[in-house]
């Protein structure tokens, strides 16, 4: 391995540990009584062990609430952004609300929602939907809509369908800004599932989320255990992240500018 | 995009196009091209130049059919063969639009797809079957002498290199109409005239006619054999210089005093026009 390559796996490694020293010392530090505030790596590691199968089932619950939403507003939210690019009479009249909505705290819908659909897992699923459903759609309709005028002139030269300037021109030029609008979502996926848990989860049927355990654990003063809870977002999040910069790449890297190597 | 489908006659049969007092304004604002007269012969390649807002790139567009024609007509000869010479020409209204090709001022690819893929674009939008699609895709890069380069990305490739890729485009499909819409203006000097010498090298072989708008004189003389400056607001034909050096033209002929005489007599007339303009 390159010089290079082994500093940028050492480097953070080595700040890692650093932090669970200090994580460590300021936990001794503390006196007996508050040392309950700070739990140690090791109360950690424990808690892992000791609620593992409960935490597994409610990681498990907040990504399905977390995948189910993010599918359905990428599927939604494609399909309403060819519509609002397609007319611009609809364009005008819907995107304000769009911008509008995109500024409202979902979460507020929450108590709503539980009202509407139940508490639980259906309720999970729409919020996190809602959340992820309006970077994607104002990014997307902006991509459909930013198409070169030159580009759209030579497709009209060669006489193309409106099926083929779609297909073959708009679609594929908007997509630097559809993966703009995905790492956003994939962000905001976990935390809406999560929030949306906690204030929309239940306990009955599939036994609740992440955020509902975090409810469990600190109304039962199991600190290490919300730890644990933090940790499993935490990975959550990234694998969705993780997962959108991959397929990200895999689409764009070959020719789009922000995945320019200084060697091309 | 409607042209008047017209039944009078063409000036003659080696007429390619011809503009019969050509008019065009957008909507209900000004008049941006005005009373165009021009008939244009096969194989003439006819350099377009004038002050901005002449309305040279207008041209292009009304040739090209991206914009509709306000007054006069604008008549297309069409022949069913590529060897158009020997064909007797008939008048057709917009249908022509099939042997005409434009090269934009920017290359305008799909940075989406490769250098083949991109030259393969209008044989894909006009469904040509893909097995005569290989032949003429690597036809194409071949004349622009980039057959090694046809699975590169256009970001990989230079300024000039892309300009060629955008001209194997428009050549793919065996246009008799050429429209370029200053097509080297971004290019550093050395880079222009050497396009500009492969541009009328594929022209010794392929013959069409075509229209070129250019911002520099030393351009319009080396590739045209007519030079129409036009003056602006609205943009009118002003004088139509003859270049008669002879072709193939090659770097020998920017030593030529008679072509250093005509970039001399383009560029007084271009002044006297510009100066009317600005007023």
């Amino acid at each position: 391995m390159p010089r290079q390559k082994i500093f940028s796996f050492l480097l953070p490694a080595l700040a890692g540990a650093l932090f669970i020293a200090i994580w460590h010392f300021i936990r001794v530090s503390l006196s007996e009584d508050f040392r309950f505030l700070l739990p140690a790596p090791t109360e950690v590691i424990a808690a892992f062990r000791e609620h593992g199968d409960e935490l597994w089932r409610a990681t498990l619950n907040t990504t399905a609430g977390a995948t189910l939403g993010f599918l359905a507003a990428v599927a939604v939210s494609f399909t309403l952004s060819l519509l609002l690019s397609l007319s611009p009479l609809v364009r005008v009249t819907f995107y304000p609300y769009l911008m509008l909505l995109q500024m409202t705290p979902i979460i507020v819908f929450a108590p709503i929602l539980v009202l509407w659909v139940g508490p639980g897992l259906k309720s999970v699923t729409i919020i996190t939907f809602l959340i992820c459903f309006f970077p994607l759609a104002v990014n997307t309709t902006q991509g459909l809509v930013s198409t070169d005028r030159n580009l759209v002139e030579l497709f009209r030269l060669y006489r193309a369908t409106k099926f083929q300037e779609i297909l073959r021109l708009r679609i594929p030029a908007a997509l630097p800004y559809f993966f703009t609008g995905l790492r956003i979502a994939a962000t905001l996926a976990p935390i809406g599932a999560l929030v949306g848990d906690y204030t929309a989860g239940s306990s009955a049927g599939d036994g609740g989320g992440l955020g509902f355990q975090t409810i469990i654990y600190s109304s039962q003063a199991k600190y290490p255990a919300l730890f644990a809870t933090a940790a499993a977002c935490c990975a959550l999040g990234f694998i969705f992240v993780a997962g959108v910069l991959s397929l990200s790449w895999l689409t764009l890297h070959k020719w789009h500018d922000s995945y320019e190597r200084a060697d091309t | 995009m409607s042209f008047a489908v017209t039944t009078n006659p063409l000036a003659s049969s080696s007429t390619a196009i011809e503009f019969r007092s050509v008019e065009k304004r957008y909507g209900q604002g000004p008049v941006i091209v005005d009373d165009f007269s021009l008939t244009a012969a096969r194989g003439d390649f006819i350099a377009l130049i004038g002050p901005s807002g002449c309305g040279k790139s207008t041209l292009l567009k009304l040739v090209a059919g991206l914009s509709p024609v306000t007054r006069g007509e604008l008549i297309f000869s069409k022949s069913s063969a590529s060897n158009f010479i020997t064909q007797a020409p008939t008048l057709v209204s917009d249908s022509t639009h099939d042997d005409l090709a434009y090269v934009f001022q920017e290359p305008t690819l799909l940075p989406w797809l490769t250098v083949a893929q991109n030259v393969a674009l209008p044989l894909d939008l006009r469904r040509v079957p893909s097995t005569q699609r290989t032949t003429l895709v690597s036809d194409a890069l071949a004349l622009v002498g980039l057959t090694p380069r046809s699975e590169y990305y256009p970001r990989q490739l230079s300024g000039g290199q892309k300009m060629r890729v955008s001209i194997a485009r428009a050549l793919v499909l065996s246009p008799q109409i050429l429209l370029l819409d200053e097509p080297f203006g971004a290019l550093d000097e050395m880079t222009r005239d050497h396009l500009n010498e492969e541009l009328l090298a594929i022209r010794e072989r392929l013959r069409w006619t075509a229209f070129f708008v250019t911002h520099s004189v030393a351009e319009a003389v080396f590739l045209a054999n007519r030079i129409i400056i036009m003056s602006a607001n609205p943009g009118r034909l002003h004088r139509e210089i003859r270049v008669e050096l002879p072709y193939p033209r090659t770097p020998a002929t920017r030593r030529d005093p008679a072509y250093h005489r005509l970039v001399d007599e383009v560029s007084q007339l271009l002044r006297s026009v510009e100066d009317i303009t600005t007023g």
